[in-house]
């Protein structure tokens, strides 16, 4: 029943990717394309989904805990440090020279394009040396 | 370059989806919707049940086209205006970005900063700010 769910949720996330443009690199790009062909789409996807979830949010918090498990399960730490800003920082330029987030990428499989398969393959490569890199720095080191 | 057509209720409609999809993974299991994570925690899953709700959602959004096909008759456009050195190149650089990042879009962009997370909007400022300056320079800098 708990799968079923998940995977409902998952499917009404891979259809409002869809639907959105956050699918097609194309309009991604254009997006960021202010000086060129500029396609303002993406900021009324980002607008649906942040004011949705701000309200969805404050409703659910209303609840003591989730319905299928004990508690809620989301980020505490509030520290700002180099990791998350560097980070986010080579996120960005990988999102703008492939035109392809993980969330768009992810539904975009979907479509069986092997252009799809080919970004997710090498951020998942991505991800495996970033956790070899980490695992890498001695107990207590910051990166 | 190609150019897209201005979609801003399909866009809408799709980012409310999107949001509504959030709220309803925190409403059943009081986890954040992050591509980032289910991603990482499906190649490298912590534990057999942590992978099966990530497995779960992974599956649901790689069904997703397939709806809209069955509804719509089409399938999603994906158009790429790179070439496959720059989505290789770029999909590299996006796996390290949100793994020390520790998160994307829709962790960060959307759920995080929904929760008015300082991190998250520091880090969503950080690679949209990134994002554009990188756009700008390899479109109209280097012309490529």
């Amino acid at each position: 029943m708990k799968l079923i769910v998940l995977y409902l949720i998952g499917l009404v996330f891979g259809v409002g990717i869809s639907i959105s443009g956050m699918a097609n690199p194309a309009k991604v790009l254009n997006f960021f394309d202010i000086a060129g062909s500029w396609d303002p789409s993406l900021i009324f996807v980002m607008g649906g989904a942040l004011v949705t979830t701000f309200i969805g949010y404050k409703l659910v918090f209303g609840r003591s805990e989730p319905v299928f498990e004990g508690d809620f399960s989301v980020p505490t730490s509030r520290t700002i440090d180099l990791k998350l800003v560097g980070g986010s920082a080579v996120f960005g330029i990988g999102w703008g020279i492939a035109g392809f987030c993980p969330g768009g990428a992810l539904p975009a499989l979907g479509t069986g394009r092997w252009e799809v398969f080919a970004f997710v393959g090498a951020v998942i490569v991505g991800i495996f040396l970033a956790k070899w890199f980490q695992n890498r720095q001695p107990a207590g080191a910051t990166a | 370059m190609i150019e897209t057509a201005f979609t801003p209720w399909l866009s809408l409609g799709g980012g409310v989806l999107i949001g509504v999809a959030s709220t309803l993974l925190m409403f059943f299991v009081g986890r954040i919707m992050g591509a980032t994570g289910v991603l990482a925690g499906v190649v490298q899953p912590a534990s057999g049940e942590d992978f099966a709700w990530r497995a779960a959602v992974l599956a649901g959004m790689i069904s997703g086209p397939a709806v809209v096909w069955l509804v719509s008759g089409n399938m999603p456009a994906v158009q790429v205006p790179v070439s496959t050195a720059a989505l290789v190149i770029g999909g590299l650089i996006v796996g390290v970005g949100v793994t020390f990042g520790s998160g994307c879009t829709s962790g960060h962009g959307v759920c995080g900063m929904a929760r008015l997370s300082p991190r998250s909007i520091v880090a969503t400022m950080t690679f949209m700010v990134f994002t554009f300056v990188t756009v700008f320079l390899l479109r109209h800098v280097f012309g490529a």
